[in-house]
């Protein structure tokens, strides 16, 4: 295993990190470490590959945006939008996460331990063989899953009871499902949404994600290998169909 | 309690002399008008959309249309269209879908603007025999210029970013695969490689038929982000953020899922059949800073390689907007106006959300030009422009380029008809279905198109000649070059142009 390259980036501005990222990855680096990260932007914007990126700090928005393939961990809080229209790879927050988590993710995965703001998962997509999937710790701040027209996204709501308290989860859901551990309040699903029984077949589905989660975060998954989840999904996947007249 | 029908919007007739019954136009209907029933060609005037499919390939110039072949009592309030709006609605309580652009009768300002040309006091010029400059260049340009001298060179020193080379001001704006046909895109496609200019791929990712001529695309990224990833930012020579369209500022767009079809379905990366939603907003941008942060999250995506382009509905307060953008590190600034065409719109919107081009333009070149950073974005102007005339007037009002939309598909055989929304094009345009995609050429559809971009070229050289310019730099923003013909005092005030006369 070669060494990491690892780059003190205190005071540094995002354009030139990023070019030292790409280099690096570009010429067969496998792991970068990024020392005092705060507020840089666009970290691992674009990057393809199989690299690793540990982020030690607090970088800005759009971490990983448009990202393809590699794994970046963060050691500390996230900005506006990680994983906006991120395609593959993995986005690991070891803390909390602002608004638009996901944003129109198209593939690969998002995990916060801690919570998330508003819009989260908003407008996630799947085709074919890519699935996104956003899985949040604690809790999500309003219109959960907003858009939504495929991907996974689960809240697991630890130390949240319950689990969403916000408004608007999954307001014009067309795609794709929204599981929130325990009971879920009708008044809180947004238009065109639907909550249905979470059953033992969904367990098994979605066992594999609880236990990744659980082992990224050193959590212990068997208290939440059961049942007691709300599943969301559209109520129709043509949630403007019947809208319009012709001229 | 019944209605009734309302009145026929158009009257198909055949004039059975000259017909031959060769059946071309029951083959050419895809609304379904002709029927044959006895050995005799039947009409159903009722699903007639006037598109003329029929009438241009009748070999004997047999068939005509005559367009409200009924009468209502004539009123100047209460039109045809306001009477059968309420009609529509009274029956089904929904919004009214329209295609193609604003149909609401109002005045045009490019025709209330007339073009100078020389006479005595300075020669015009003549393009045949002495060249004129049209190359046009889009992106930041710096403020300055450093040099250094090295062994009797000079070598820049500035570091310019990167622009689009244009060979004429004329662009295709963005229609998306999936709103028209891939035959039809790439028509467009062939067509602006041959002319040297560029071309917009819509929302909608970019089908692999288009990779051939990537380097002359302009890729788009909307609220939807359908098709988006690193190698179709990394495709187009520019890319560009949609906000908004004039058609239908404020809306989000939808394609319904019976245009999603296998090729869409992969092109789009979503699956075969589901609605295509893009959100009113982009939810990454609910500020002037986030719409920042979007332009250079774009621009770090792509190693500040490619210019980064902001489309917006000309709006109210279009020329605060513009010089936002101009802020955000955006390389050109696309002002739709609303005239511009669309596929499908609420009609409501399009006849009367937004303002027209003519003076968009107008005011974002002159707000950019006291703010001192008309240099750091480009205008391109779209939403209506017809014919040369409007390009030049565009440029004079202070546009660096225009995007053409509904000429490029009126080359293709489009008549305007307006039922793009319904999927059943009989040109092969606004459809997806293989036996009316089949019917475009798409060699002979790029030689329409860039015939009809060349002669505005050629139109644009002449008008500039008579006016004694030689390179389009000295016509752009020179409204000292245009007069208002019976324009009122407040709209010449934003247009900064004298009346007649003067």
């Amino acid at each position: 295993m070669a060494e990491p390259l690892v780059i003190d980036v205190k005071g540094m501005h995002y354009s030139p990190l990023n070019k030292m990222i790409r280099k690096a990855v570009a010429t067969g680096v496998k792991e970068i470490v990024l020392n005092n990260v705060l507020g840089q932007r666009f970290i691992g914007n674009g990057v393809r590959g199989d690299a690793k990126i540990i982020v030690n700090g607090v970088p800005g928005g759009d971490l990983g945006m448009f990202m393809s393939g590699p794994e970046c961990e963060v050691f500390g809080n996230a900005e506006h939008a990680p994983g906006n229209t991120m395609d593959q790879g993995s986005l690991i927050i070891h803390g909390s996460a602002g608004d638009a988590v996901a944003h129109s993710m198209r593939g690969g995965k998002v995990f916060v331990e801690g919570n998330i703001g508003y819009r989260g998962g908003i407008h996630m997509k799947e085709y074919e063989g890519k699935r996104p999937i956003l899985v949040v710790g604690g809790t999500s701040h309003a219109f959960l899953g907003e858009y939504m027209a495929g991907g996974l996204i689960l809240v697991l709501g630890i130390g949240n009871e319950p689990a969403v308290q916000d408004r608007g989860i999954g307001s014009g859901i067309h795609g794709g499902e929204i599981i929130i551990r325990g009971d879920v309040d009708d008044k809180l699903l947004g238009v065109g949404a639907k909550k249905v029984e979470f059953t033992d077949d969904d367990l098994i589905r979605l066992t594999p994600v609880i236990e990744d989660f659980c082992g990224r975060f050193d959590i212990d998954p068997k208290p939440f290998l059961d049942t007691n989840y709300s599943r969301i999904i559209p109520a129709s996947a043509r949630p403007f169909a019947g809208k319009y007249t012709w001229e | 309690m019944s209605l009734g029908s309302v009145p026929l919007k158009y009257k198909i007739s055949i004039d059975r002399d000259q017909c031959m019954k060769c059946m071309r136009c029951v083959d050419n209907c895809s609304y379904g008008v002709y029927r044959v029933e006895d050995d005799k060609i039947l009409i159903d005037s009722r699903k007639c959309t006037a598109c003329h499919r029929c009438i241009s390939m009748c070999p004997r110039d047999a068939i005509s249309l005559q367009e409200r072949p009924v009468d209502y009592r004539s009123h100047p309030v209460w039109t045809v269209e306001a009477r059968e709006d309420v009609i529509n609605q009274a029956r089904t309580g929904k919004i009214i879908l329209s295609g193609m652009g604003n149909a609401v009768d109002y005045p045009i300002i490019f025709d209330r603007l007339l073009l100078d040309a020389c006479q005595v006091t300075n020669p015009s010029i003549d393009p045949l025999r002495e060249p004129m400059e049209l190359r046009t260049y889009i992106g930041k340009k710096p403020s300055k210029l450093e040099f250094t001298k090295n062994n009797g060179d000079i070598d820049l020193q500035t570091k310019l970013t990167p622009n689009l080379k244009l060979d004429t001001p004329i662009m295709v704006g963005h229609m998306s695969y999936g709103a028209i046909s891939l035959p039809a895109q790439l028509s467009i496609a062939k067509a602006v490689k041959k002319t040297g200019t560029f071309m917009g791929t819509g929302e909608g990712g970019m089908h692999e038929a288009i990779y051939p001529y990537q380097d002359h695309s302009i890729v788009q990224i909307a609220s939807g982000r359908f098709g988006v990833d690193i190698d179709y930012l990394e495709r187009g020579a520019a890319i560009e953020i949609k906000v908004g369209q004039g058609a239908k500022p404020g809306i989000g767009g939808h394609l319904p899922g019976e245009k999603v079809c296998a090729d869409v379905s992969c092109t789009r990366m979503i699956p075969l059949g589901s609605d295509a939603i893009s959100p009113a907003p982009h939810h990454d941008i609910y500020s002037i800073e986030d719409l920042a942060q979007l332009v250079r999250s774009l621009k770090e995506a792509t190693n500040w390689e490619k210019p980064v382009f902001v489309k917006i509905a000309a709006v109210h307060n279009v020329a605060a907007i513009a010089a936002g953008i101009a802020k955000s590190s955006a390389d050109a600034v696309v002002i739709d106006g609303f005239k511009g065409g669309t596929g499908a719109a609420p009609k409501v919107f399009r006849d009367n959300v937004g303002l027209p081009i003519e003076a968009a333009i107008a005011a974002v070149d002159q707000k950019l030009n006291d703010q001192g950073i008309r240099n750091e974005v480009s205008i391109i102007a779209s939403g209506g422009i017809r014919n040369s005339g409007d390009l030049a007037k565009s440029i004079a009002l202070g546009a660096d380029a225009v995007y053409i939309g509904t000429a490029s598909l009126i080359a293709l055989g489009c008549r305007v008809c307006g039922n793009c929304y319904r999927g059943l094009c009989p040109w092969g345009i606004a459809t997806q279905r293989p036996e009316l995609v089949s019917r475009i050429d798409s060699d002979v559809g790029a030689e329409n198109i860039a015939n009809l971009i060349h002669a505005w070229t050629l139109e644009l050289s002449e008008l500039m000649g008579a006016a004694g310019l030689n390179s389009i730099e000295s016509l752009r923003g020179n409204r000292e070059r245009l007069r208002g013909y019976m324009l009122d005092q407040g709209l010449l005030d934003v247009l900064k142009i004298e009346p007649m006369g003067v």
